[in-house]
C-alpha cells in the first residue's frame, strides 16, 4: 500500500527513549490517519487524566499528505482534553504534517513526562530532545525564533506551559491546534516545542489516476461560490461569514443573549480587506489559501474569532479585535474559548468589558496571574460553577460554542449536543447546508431529518480528519471524489461508502472512550439558554426559543440511527 | 418526510421524466418513509438504503420518450459495453456526475456497489436510481440530472452517427419513434404573461424574479435545481441563490451590492461573476441562465477534425455559431477557463449566447420578457436545426 510510509516516532519523555516503530497496516485500513489514528492510540490510555505522564500526545498525518489530492497537508493533534476530559483531536493546516510525512514518519506519539522543560528537533532520521529551560516563559513567536524556514514548528506559548485548560499548539506561528486544551497536555509532559523538517517524497501508486482525481475535486470547487466566488473563502478567508451570519440574525452577541449585533460591519472580511489589503497564503498543498495576512504583517482572524471578540464581547473596536487574535496566538490561546470565557465573565460581573481590558485578561489568563486570570484560565464552565452560576457559560462538555447561534439552524445546535468534542461546529458542519446551502440547502428552523444528517457529517467528517484534508473543501465535493484520490494513492479499492464505514468506526470509538470516562446522554445537550430566550427577532426573522420538546425528539432520532438508544432507555431508567 | 417525497414526485411528473407509480421514493431519519409499498425486484431497494450510510433513494421507470432513449443510449454506445459506464460530455456530468455506471441486474449488491462509486446508475431495462447523501432533495436533482444527461448524449451521439453514416437501421427506426414523443414533450410552448417594466422597488425586483424562474421551469428550459437569473439596479445585483431552484425562488434570492462591500454573495449562485460582468458590460439588467436540451445538443455539434476533445468545452480557439447565435466555451463557476470570461463578451453582440454543453445566456433591459423570450427563440430555433440538419442527413 502506498501513501503511507509505514514508520512512526514514539517517544517517551519520562525515560528520554525515542522508538521508530512501524504503522501497522490494520491501523491504515481500519482508520486511515489523523484522527482515526489518534484515536486508536489512544484507546488504552483514555482512562489517565489528560496530564498523566501515560496520556498519549499524538500527531498524525493522513494518507494524502505530501501527494498532489488538493488540502491534503493537514495533520491531527489528539489526546485527552484538559477542559471537556472527553478525546479530543484537533485538525490543523500549516506545513508540520507535510514536513512530517516528508521526514519519513506517519505519525509521531509522545508519552512521559520530562524532567525539565524540553524541545524536540526532528530532522528527517535524526530525532533529538533537548533541553529548553531558556524557552521557559517564551511566547510562540520566541520560542520558535530560532528556526528558518526549512523547519516547521509547534509551539506552545505561557498558557500552555501553565496548563490553562485551552491553551493550543501553534504551527508555524499561526496554524492553531486550538480547541481543547491540548497546549496544556503539551505544557503537561513540559514540552515546549516541535521542530521538524524533511525532505523526501511520498510515493503514489497511480499518479494518473490521481490526476484525473484531482481535475474533479477542483472542477468542483471551481463551481462552489463558497470557496472560490468572489466572496467565498479564497478571497476574504472565513470572515467572509462575519456579513453572512449577521444577516441570517444569528451572530452570538453578548454571550449569546442576543442574536445580532448592530456594529458587527466595523469587522466584516470587507472591511478588513479595505483596512489591512490582505494577501493570500495558507497550508501545504492548498489550492484554496483562505488564510489572510494584511500589511504590517497583521493576521486577519478566523471568522469565530472576530465575532466572538467583536459581537459576543459587544466590541466593535477592529485594532482590539486584531490584537486579541495575535496575542492568543503568541500566547498560546484557543481564541473561541478565551473570547467566550471572557463574554461568561463580563455577564456574571454585569458589565461588558471594555476593548483595552479584553487584552488585559487575556494576558492575565496566559500568565494564570492570581485572582481573574487564574479563574478564567479554568474556562467559563468552570468559573461559571465558581461563582454559583454554571448556566451562564455557553458550553457543552465544557467546550465553548462557536459563533454560530443554534437558535438560527436546528442541525448545529443538535450537532453541538452529540458532538464527541463539545460544543464544536465542524464535527458535522451543519452549517454547510443549513447557512451556505452546500451541498443543498436545508431548512435551518426545522429538526426534519436533521438526526440522519447530522449523523452522515458525523461520519464523513470523521474521514476528512483522518485523511487529513481540509473540511472547507467539502462544501463542493464529497466522499466519493476523494475516495478516487485516496484510492489513486494507495492503490487499494475505495468508495464513498467504504470511508463511510471508518468514519463510523472512529465516531463510534471516541463516544465509547467518553463513555469510559463517564460521559452519558446527559451530556449531550445544550445550555438551557437556547430553549428559554428568544435570540434578536426582526428584518422578517423569528429567532425563537428551541422548542425542548423537539430537540429532544431529534436527539432520540439521533441515537436510534446510531444505536444508542440503549443508552437512553438507561439513563431514563436511572432517572 | 412524506411531505418533501410528495414535493419532489410533484416535479419530477411535472417534467414529464416518470409517473408516480413508476417510480419510488425512499427517504428516512429514523424511520423509512416509502412514497409508496415496494413491488416485486423492488424490495431490493431497501438493502441498497440499509446498506448506505445516506438519507434517501430514489428508483424511477422512465416515462417515455425518456424510457425508449435511457434503453437506446445503453443499447448502442460501445463504451458500455467495455467499461460498463456511460460517459456523456455535457458540463452536468463533466462536473457532478463524472460517468454513469450501467447495472445489469436489479440486486441490492450490484445497485449498491455502483452507488457507492456514483451519485446515480441506470439499472439496465428498468430505469434509474440516484440517492441523497443529505436531503432527498439531492436524489431528485441527480435523477434530473441522469435524464438530461443521457437524453442530451443520445441526440449527440445520433447526429454524429448520421453525419458519420453509422446509424444502423435499427438505430434510425428508433431514432423517428423517439422523435414523435419528444416533439410532444420539447415543443416550445408560447410566451407567458410576464411582468413588464421597471419594478418599483426590492419586493417587486424579487416577485419579478420569482415569476420568470417558474416560467422558465414550466417551459422546460431548466431542470431541478439548475440555471439561475439575476436582476441588476443601480447599485444592487438579486441573484438566485446557490443550489436554489427557479420555480421556487421565493426567500432564495441575494441582494449583493455591487461595490462588493458586503459578503452576503456568499451564497449566490455559481455564475455570480458571470452575471455581474454581464451586467456592467451590457446594461441589461435581467438575466436568465437556463439549460434547455437542444441548445446544449447543437452546441456540441462540431464536425470539425483534429481538435482536442477535451478541451472543447473550456478553450476552444473557434468562433462558432448555431443559426447565428454564439457558441463560446467556459466551464461553471471560476478559475482561468470559466464562462464569465466569454460570456458577457459574447452578450454584448448577440441577445444570447450558447455555453458548449451547458446551457444558455440571455438578457434584456428592464425585465424578463426579453431575455425569457430570447430563450425560447434559441431553443427553438436549435430544434428546428437539429431536425433539419438529421432530416438532411436522410434520417427521417
Amino acid at each position: 500500500m502506498s501513501g503511507y510510509t509505514f514508520r512512526a516516532i514514539r517517544i517517551d519523555l519520562s525515560t528520554r527513549t525515542v522508538e521508530i516503530v512501524p504503522t501497522p497496516e490494520m491501523l491504515c485500513e481500519e482508520y486511515l490517519g489523523g484522527r482515526g489514528f489518534g484515536v486508536a492510540l489512544l484507546s488504552d490510555a483514555i482512562t489517565h487524566s489528560w496530564n498523566a505522564s501515560e496520556m498519549p500526545l499524538v500527531f498524525a498525518t493522513g494518507p494524502l499528505v505530501g501527494t498532489a489530492a488538493p488540502t491534503s497537508g493537514r495533520m491531527s493533534v489528539v489526546s485527552r482534553s484538559p477542559l471537556t476530559g472527553t478525546i479530543f483531536d484537533c485538525s490543523v493546516g500549516g506545513r508540520f504534517g507535510t514536513m512530517l510525512k516528508r521526514a519519513g514518519y506517519d505519525y509521531l506519539e509522545i508519552v512521559g513526562t520530562a524532567d525539565r522543560l524540553v524541545a524536540l528537533e526532528i530532522d528527517g532520521d535524526a530525532v533529538t530532545i533537548l533541553s529548553a529551560g531558556e524557552l521557559r516563559g517564551r511566547t510562540v513567536s520566541e520560542a520558535a525564533a530560532g528556526y528558518d524556514s526549512s523547519w516547521s514548528t509547534a509551539v506552545i506559548g505561557p498558557a500552555g506551559e501553565l496548563r490553562v485548560r485551552y491553551a493550543s499548539i501553534m504551527i508555524d506561528g499561526h496554524y492553531s491546534a486550538g480547541r481543547g486544551g491540548l497546549g496544556a497536555v503539551m505544557g503537561a509532559k513540559n514540552l515546549k516545542l516541535i521542530a521538524i523538517r524533511g525532505g523526501g517524497t511520498v510515493t503514489v501508486a497511480d499518479p494518473a489516476m490521481l490526476a484525473t482525481a484531482r481535475d474533479a475535486i477542483m472542477r468542483l470547487l471551481r463551481t462552489s461560490q463558497a470557496v472560490f466566488g468572489e466572496f467565498g473563502l479564497a478571497e476574504f478567508g472565513t470572515a467572509a461569514l462575519v456579513d453572512l451570519m449577521h444577516a441570517r440574525r444569528m451572530e452570538p452577541t453578548e454571550n449569546f443573549r442576543k442574536t445580532l449585533f448592530p456594529q458587527a460591519g466595523a469587522y466584516s472580511g470587507y472591511a478588513m480587506r479595505v483596512r489591512f489589503n490582505p494577501k493570500k497564503t495558507g497550508c501545504a498543498g492548498c489550492p484554496v489559501l483562505c488564510k489572510k495576512i494584511g500589511e504590517g504583517r497583521a493576521i486577519i482572524p478566523e471568522y469565530e474569532t472576530v465575532s466572538h471578540f467583536g459581537a459576543l464581547n459587544a466590541n466593535s473596536d477592529l485594532d482590539t479585535i486584531i490584537e486579541a487574535n495575535r496575542l492568543c496566538n503568541d500566547l498560546g490561546l484557543d481564541t473561541i474559548s478565551a473570547a467566550s470565557t471572557i463574554a461568561c465573565y463580563a455577564e456574571l460581573e454585569g458589565r461588558t468589558v471594555p476593548p483595552a481590558v479584553i487584552l488585559q485578561i487575556l494576558c492575565e489568563i496566559a500568565m494564570r496571574e492570581p485572582g481573574r486570570g487564574d479563574a478564567l484560565a479554568e474556562g467559563s464552565l468552570r468559573y461559571a460553577a465558581s461563582q454559583g452560576h454554571p448556566e451562564a457559560s455557553m458550553s457543552v462538555k465544557g467546550l465553548e460554542l462557536p459563533a454560530y447561534d443554534p437558535r438560527g439552524a436546528y442541525g448545529m445546535a443538535l450537532a453541538y449536543a452529540t458532538s464527541n468534542r463539545g460544543g464544536c461546529h465542524l464535527r458535522a458542519y451543519p452549517v454547510s447546508h443549513e447557512i451556505l446551502r452546500r451541498p443543498v440547502a436545508t431548512d435551518r428552523f426545522s429538526f426534519e431529518g436533521k438526526a440522519r444528517i447530522v449523523r452522515i457529517a458525523e461520519d464523513m467528517n470523521a474521514v476528512v480528519d483522518s485523511l487529513t484534508a481540509c473540511k472547507f473543501v467539502f462544501f463542493a465535493v464529497s466522499l466519493e471524489e476523494y475516495a478516487k484520490a485516496l484510492s489513486a494513492v494507495t492503490g487499494r479499492d475505495h468508495d464513498a461508502q467504504s470511508l463511510f464505514r471508518v468514519g463510523e468506526r472512529i465516531w463510534n470509538a471516541e463516544r465509547a472512550l467518553n463513555r469510559a470516562n463517564g460521559f452519558t446522554v446527559m451530556d449531550d445537550d445544550l445550555p438551557q439558554r437556547f430553549f428559554r430566550e428568544e435570540g434578536s427577532s426582526g428584518a422578517r426573522v423569528s429567532i425563537l426559543p428551541i422548542d425542548r420538546k423537539a430537540f429532544l425528539a431529534a436527539r432520540a432520532n439521533y441515537y436510534r440511527i446510531r444505536g444508542y438508544a440503549e443508552e437512553l432507555a438507561s439513563h431514563e431508567e436511572t432517572r | 418526510m412524506e411531505r418533501v417525497i410528495r414535493k419532489y414526485i410533484g416535479k419530477i411528473e411535472a417534467q414529464g421524466l416518470a409517473c408516480r407509480n413508476d417510480l419510488l421514493f425512499l427517504a428516512r431519519d429514523a424511520d423509512i418513509y416509502a412514497s409508496r409499498p415496494a413491488v416485486g425486484s423492488e424490495q431490493e431497494l431497501f438493502g441498497v438504503l440499509e446498506g448506505m450510510n445516506c438519507s434517501a433513494l430514489l428508483f424511477a421507470r422512465l416515462a417515455e420518450p425518456y424510457r425508449s432513449i435511457l434503453d437506446e443510449v445503453v443499447l448502442r454506445d460501445d463504451i458500455v459495453a467495455e467499461s460498463g459506464c456511460l460517459f456523456p460530455r455535457d458540463a452536468e456530468t463533466r462536473t457532478f456526475l463524472h460517468d454513469i455506471p450501467v447495472v445489469d441486474s436489479f440486486s441490492a449488491d450490484a445497485i449498491r456497489s455502483a452507488l457507492a462509486r456514483r451519485k446515480t446508475a441506470i439499472i439496465r431495462n428498468h430505469g434509474i436510481v440516484t440517492y441523497g447523501g443529505v436531503t432527498p432533495e439531492q436524489a431528485f436533482i441527480f435523477f434530473s440530472s441522469a435524464c438530461f444527461t443521457t437524453f442530451v448524449k443520445y441526440f449527440s451521439d445520433t447526429l454524429r452517427g448520421a453525419q458519420q453514416g453509422a446509424l444502423s437501421a435499427g438505430a434510425i427506426a428508433g431514432f423517428c419513434r423517439i422523435w414523435q414523443e419528444t416533439e410532444r414533450v420539447c415543443s416550445v410552448k408560447g410566451m407567458p404573461l410576464l411582468h413588464a417594466g421597471i419594478p418599483a422597488d426590492e419586493d417587486a425586483v424579487c416577485a419579478m424574479m420569482a415569476e420568470a424562474g417558474r416560467a422558465v421551469v414550466e417551459a422546460h428550459l431548466v431542470d431541478s435545481c439548475f440555471g439561475n437569473i439575476s436582476y441588476g439596479t443601480d447599485d444592487t445585483i438579486f441573484i438566485s441563490q446557490t443550489g436554489s431552484s427557479l420555480d421556487e425562488l421565493d426567500g432564495c434570492i441575494d441582494a449583493v451590492p455591487l461595490a462588493g462591500t458586503s459578503s452576503v454573495g456568499i451564497t449566490a449562485s455559481s455564475e455570480l461573476t458571470a452575471h455581474r460582468r454581464i451586467l456592467e458590460g451590457t446594461g441589461l439588467n435581467a438575466i436568465l441562465h437556463g439549460h434547455p436540451r437542444f441548445s446544449v445538443i447543437m452546441s456540441m455539434d462540431c464536425e470539425r477534425s483534429g481538435c482536442d476533445r477535451e478541451r472543447c468545452y473550456k478553450a476552444c480557439p473557434e468562433s462558432r455559431s448555431v443559426a447565428g447565435i454564439p457558441i463560446v466555451s467556459g466551464e461553471i463557476g471560476t478559475g482561468p477557463t470559466a464562462l464569465l470570461h466569454t460570456v458577457p463578451e459574447a452578450l454584448r453582440h448577440s441577445p444570447g449566447v450558447i455555453v458548449y454543453g451547458h446551457g444558455v445566456f440571455t438578457a434584456g433591459r428592464d425585465d424578463f420578457r426579453e431575455a425569457f423570450a430570447a430563450l425560447q427563440r434559441i431553443e427553438r430555433t436549435c430544434m428546428d436545426t437539429y431536425r433539419t440538419k438529421l432530416s438532411a442527413l436522410g434520417v427521417h
